[in-house]
């Protein structure tokens, strides 16, 4: 306890310590995505079910390779930081929430990289 | 406690019999169509990577996204990312403190669900 008051001890931690940081992220990513998700979607949208030439066409020029890779970048980091809210508001078991919470990570994590990495893989082949 | 009327008054809406009006079902949408968007970030990612790998294996991929199963899915993620996408830039302006009085509130609620309408229609003209 030491000479800590009670107030003092708990003062600026909120629920989980960093809500406001987490908060202030998912909102800038947010915006980050509005630009994205319209330069991303129309491209992906004509290429899908065009073949492999087409594909490999679109995606080895810079420039949609570059707004696919942040597409992917920023796109899996809002999707993890919305996933863990709803983690956090729907599980109450801690156990399985943490378990939960480590597994959401990993999944976007791995997601994230492996699309950025076939993008350039695509990019670079070219 | 000074408040000895516990008894009568009214309590807080209780979900179970409470008619959750349209900004509220808009609002809890924001989220299912948010979790919904996993499995067709799966399925691009998956597209991608069988680029990488063969044509043969992107054929493979290419014919999955674009089957009848591939093309609801697909589909039906595309209204949820333009829905998601009006519905945030709504929740972008609520986080500014702007649009919550009643009627703009009941106005936007139809250019959200309009807006995410006439995107998806657009991105399936323009595909």
């Amino acid at each position: 306890m030491g000479y800590k008051t009670d107030y003092s001890r708990v003062q600026g931690l909120g629920t989980a310590g960093d809500g406001a940081h987490h908060w202030w992220l998912h909102r800038i990513s947010a915006i980050a995505m509005i630009p994205l998700t319209l330069l991303f979607i129309f491209p992906f949208a004509r290429t899908l079910g065009s073949g492999y030439d087409a594909m490999i066409a679109t995606y080895s020029t810079f420039g949609h390779a570059l707004v696919a890779v942040l597409f992917f970048l920023v796109g899996f980091w809002h999707l993890a930081m919305g996933l863990q809210v709803v983690i956090e508001d729907y599980v109450p078991h801690k156990p399985t929430r943490v378990a939960l919470l480590l597994c959401n990570t990993l999944f976007n994590g791995t997601l994230a990289v492996a699309g950025i990495l076939a993008v350039a893989t695509i990019l670079f082949r070219a | 406690m000074a408040d000895v009327n516990r008894g009568n008054r009214p309590l807080s809406p209780h979900l179970s019999i409470y008619r959750l009006p349209l900004t509220a079902k808009l609002s809890i949408l924001h989220r299912i169509t948010g979790v919904g968007m996993v499995l067709a970030a799966v399925l691009i990612v998956w597209w991608f990577v069988a680029a990488v790998y063969s044509p043969e294996y992107f054929a493979a991929a290419d014919w999955l996204l674009t089957s009848w199963l591939g093309t609801l899915v697909m589909v039906g993620s595309l209204w949820a990312l333009w829905y998601h996408f009006c519905n945030g830039i709504r929740h972008l302006f609520w986080d500014a403190g702007r649009g919550f009085d009643l009627t703009k509130t009941q106005r936007n609620n139809w250019i959200v669900i309009g807006g995410s309408v006439v995107l998806t229609i657009i991105t399936l003209i323009a595909a």
